[in-house]
């Protein structure tokens, strides 16, 4: 059995990982629940059909990073797999009819010629709000800390939710928008572009209001997390952070403007790459907030070591052969039908 | 309201249903997938345009299915979190790599690839094409060979050890991969998905016979369908009867229920049906072929088989479910066999494509595959109670700390979206089946997004119908 606790830090690696796929989740399957989310404001058909076009060779690829999420949480922290899926049952499970909904609405949607292809775009509409808001219910749900007992959750079964964590839902709702429409704004043109360029610079408000509560929010909430903020000399190490979603936001509102098409959207991940950095830092080193941290739920060491043999290997693969699929469906997204 | 049913009864329909309701798609699309890297072959090779429009046909079918198949799996991966939570954190050292390698593997090739292959006709060459649908047919192979990998270590674990906290922790990595009831489950699954989608596809080439549409094609459907139900159907019979005899030596209760056999003995007699009483512990109104169990399980007339009365009650599986669903499999398993040697007869007579009756049959037949991997998995999965880690942990101990009352409101809710999907799903599937393959001027021919200045030909200006 082998094993290369004695070389590396395997949990610590693994927690970087797993962060890593989670992010890549929020920031893929963010635009393409973002794109959902803005879709019957569109303001025509046409458009629809070119917002729909845009993603459809690529929201299975984005939805596998929240299996590799979930499931290399199982594999490799199973402990906070465990007390987190229990804690959060009913908001995963929304969020999963969510996904369910908005998933085959892709197929659905393209095979209905009569009316029911109305069902499918509110379907993928109501699908891609719900997952996203009770993705960012979790969030909030999660940085308030769960309660444990031993190695199993104690708490109930509502109580994840209370006002903060609707604040975060709503929060990722807009922040998806806005992933969203900048990926319109790269992808499409004419009046879908327009459109988008309009709903993007909608989003950016509320997001930039939600960041400053959020930040806001977690260090009056918890005072660990001040100290860590606040307190010197960490202040100056970790001040950039949010002043660089500041600029960020300044900087995606003058290019929105300006007609430029692919910076917006490179520039709101940035946006969401700083706040979850700074989530990240908030939280560190728990997994499961406050009550467990990353060493404690660790698999066994020849589990996290098998893996990561793997992963070494096929990430970089999965990650060019994603870059591909990105590379080979360039361009402008047309309203002509899919296959 | 939720008082007579506990949280654990609750936890496992509601997984028994949803994992019922995922393994329909896979067990569709693993052999579509396969079939349909036979017909692009041939289309590349023949240069035939009736293999092409066959392949269009079904690329629609296969990505309806696909997409359920997709929704309703990452359903799945986040249940064994919320509806096993304790499960989760025992063997998480265990079965986590494997369905992590599952994803690295299987989930991200299928993923990216099936856009390839549904919106890049005409962005990739030919080749190209081709290639993404031997990656996508080739990540369903791998998705079913980890998952059912995971699946099997639940039915025989090996290489781990059981620490005092009840940790299970992994020993020997290749005993856990390959543990002793994988390859025989592999390849009876995979093969039952050959033959699921065999079935399908020869019901609706009969359909189209039997209504004289689309002839061409029809027979290329039916004539490859055939070809699988003629040399497929009896190998799954073997594969079976070697599964079965794997069982017998690591699960010898499952099997007891299987056969409906309560009292160890010599020269057991085959229980054809009959009614098993779990209270009276006998099995009612017994139809019996003498000797037939020994000699199929030990091969030998007089050897001995154990009877469920050799354990204890709270041991034993629910005998009614396993032995019905056994039956129901085998059954059909026996008609698939039956449908080859039909199909054999009416070949050499030159017969295959006319004979009414045996289009009727086939048309039948199309749901038979589904119908038996249900019933296989039951009798896997409700014969390994009261255990979910066989002898190791059981499963109401393995249960999450979440009341009653939600696990039966989302079951509820699954229960409605999934009605309402797959109703859809199979409306759509319909219609396109109804719609039949269509003549196209060019296979590689339209896709939905621009391709950039650089690479803008003519065909992709062209577009092409809403289908
Ligand atoms: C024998 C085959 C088999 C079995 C027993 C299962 N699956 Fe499955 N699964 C597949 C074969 C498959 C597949 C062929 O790879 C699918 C089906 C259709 C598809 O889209 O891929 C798939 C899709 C699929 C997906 C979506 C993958 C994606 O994003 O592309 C997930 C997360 C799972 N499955 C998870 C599970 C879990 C947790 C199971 C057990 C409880 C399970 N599957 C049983
Ligand atoms: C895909 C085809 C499958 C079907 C149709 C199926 C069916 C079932 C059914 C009917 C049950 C309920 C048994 C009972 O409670 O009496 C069950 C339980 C379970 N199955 Fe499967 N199963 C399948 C595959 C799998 C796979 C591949 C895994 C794991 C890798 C798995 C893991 C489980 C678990 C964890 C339970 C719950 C514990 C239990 O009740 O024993 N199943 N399954
Ligand atoms: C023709 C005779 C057949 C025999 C003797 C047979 C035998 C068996 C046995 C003994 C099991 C239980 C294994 C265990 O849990 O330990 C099983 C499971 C299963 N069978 Fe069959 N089978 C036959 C036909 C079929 C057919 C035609 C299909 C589907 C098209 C099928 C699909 C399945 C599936 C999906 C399972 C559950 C997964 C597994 O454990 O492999 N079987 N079969």
């Amino acid at each position: 059995m082998f094993s290369f606790e004695s070389f590396i830090d395997l949990p610590l690696i693994w927690f970087l990982l797993i962060a890593t796929a989670i992010l890549l989740y929020i920031l893929l399957d963010g635009f393409d629940l973002g794109v959902g989310i803005l879709f019957p404001f569109a303001p025509s058909e046409r458009c629809r059909d070119r917002m729909m076009n845009s993603i459809a060779p690529f929201w299975d690829g984005n939805e596998t990073w929240l299996v590799l999420g979930g499931g290399g949480l199982f594999a490799a922290f199973p402990l906070a797999y465990s007390i987190l899926m229990p804690a959060l049952y009913i908001p995963v499970i929304i969020m999963l009819l969510g996904l369910v909904f908005r998933g085959v609405a892709f197929e659905f949607r393209f095979k209905a010629a009569d009316w029911t292809r109305r069902i499918w775009d509110y379907a993928f509409h109501a699908g891609s709000l719900t997952a996203a808001f009770m993705q960012g219910a979790v969030i909030g749900a999660v940085v308030q800390g769960v309660t444990v007992e031993g190695r199993t959750f104690v708490g109930g079964a509502f109580d994840w939710l209370d006002a903060y964590s609707v604040m975060t839902g709503v929060a990722v709702v807009f922040g998806y928008a806005l992933l969203g429409a900048t990926w319109l704004v790269m992808k499409t043109e004419d009046e879908t572009q327009q459109w988008a360029r309009m709903c993007a610079a909608y989003a950016l408000g509320y997001v930039g209001l939600f960041l400053a509560i959020v930040s806001i929010s977690m260090p009056v909430m918890n005072p660990d997390i001040r100290a860590l903020w606040f307190g010197l000399p960490n202040f100056y190490f970790l001040a950039p952070i949010p002043i660089a979603s500041l600029i960020l936001i300044v900087l995606i509102w003058r290019d929105l403007y300006r007609g430029h098409e692919i910076r917006p959207f490179l520039m709101s991940v940035g946006i969401f790459l700083t706040a979850y950095l700074g989530l990240g830092i908030s939280l560190w080193p728990y997994v499961v907030p406050f009550e467990v941290t990353f060493r404690e739920a660790a698999a066994a060491p020849t589990s996290q070591s098998l893996l990561l043999v793997g992963t070494v290997v096929l990430l970089p693969l999965v990650l060019a052969y994603t870059a591909y699929c990105y590379y080979l469906f360039r361009g402008k997204a047309s309203h002509e039908s899919a296959y | 309201m939720f008082e007579s049913l506990d949280a654990t009864i609750l936890a496992r329909i509601q997984f028994a249903f949803t994992v019922s309701f995922h393994i329909v798609f896979p067990a569709f699309t693993i052999g579509l997938a396969s079939w349909l890297v036979v017909l692009e072959w041939r289309w590349l090779r023949t240069g035939n345009p009736v293999y092409a429009e066959v392949y269009r046909m079904w690329v629609k079918i296969f990505a309806v299915t696909f997409g359920m198949g997709v929704v309703s799996g990452v359903v799945l991966s986040f249940q064994f979190g919320t509806n096993w939570s304790v499960f989760s954190d025992r063997v998480g050292s265990v079965l986590g790599p494997l369905l992590g390698y599952e994803v690295l593997t299987a989930f991200f090739l299928e993923a990216s690839f099936l856009g390839v292959m549904l919106f890049g006709w005409n962005r990739v060459s030919p080749k190209m094409h081709f290639a993404a649908t031997v990656i996508v047919a080739s990540g369903t192979l791998i998705s079913a060979f980890w998952i059912l990998s995971a699946n099997s270590w639940m039915h025989t674990p090996a290489g781990f050890r059981v620490a005092e906290d009840g940790l299970m922790f992994p020993t020997d990595w290749i005993a856990v991969i390959f543990n002793p009831s994988f390859p025989y489950r592999f390849v009876h699954m995979v093969t039952a998905a050959y033959l699921t989608t065999a079935f399908t596809v020869a019901g609706i080439g009969a359909y189209y016979l039997f209504r004289q549409r689309h002839v061409k094609h029809a027979r290329v459907m039916f004539g490859m369908a055939m070809i699988m139900a003629i040399f497929v159907a009896p190998m799954q019979l073997l594969f079976g009867d070697l599964h079965g005899l794997n069982t017998l030596a690591h699960q010898p209760a499952k099997v007891a229920a299987m056969e409906g056999l309560w009292q160890t003995g010599r020269g057991v007699p085959l229980i054809l049906f009959g009614w098993p009483d779990e209270a009276a512990e006998t099995t009612r109104y017994a139809l019996e072929i003498p000797k037939l169990t020994s000699l199929i399980l030990t091969h030998d007339p007089d050897g001995e088989v154990k009877g469920l009365k050799e354990w204890p009650r709270t041991e034993r599986p629910p005998v009614a479910w396993v032995f019905w669903s056994f039956r129901i499999m085998v059954g059909l398993g026996m008609l698939m066999i039956a449908t080859g040697v039909i199909a054999i007869v009416l070949y050499l007579k030159k017969r295959l494509f006319d004979t009414r009756w045996f289009q009727y049959a086939c048309m039948a037949l199309t749901p038979a595959g589904f119908i038996a991997v249900l019933a296989g998995w039951f009798v896997t999965e409700i014969g390994r109670q009261p255990y979910m880690v066989y002898n190791v942990l059981r499963t109401a101990d393995s249960v999450s700390p979440v009341q009653a009352a939600p696990i039966a409101i989302s079951l509820a809710a699954f229960l409605v979206v999934y009605t309402f999907v797959f109703g859809a799903g199979s409306y759509y599937i319909l219609r396109l089946i109804g719609k039949g393959p269509e003549a196209q001027e060019d296979p590689y021919g339209s896709h939905g997004i621009h391709t950039p200045p650089i690479v803008t030909d003519l065909v992709s200006e062209k577009g092409g119908q809403r289908v």
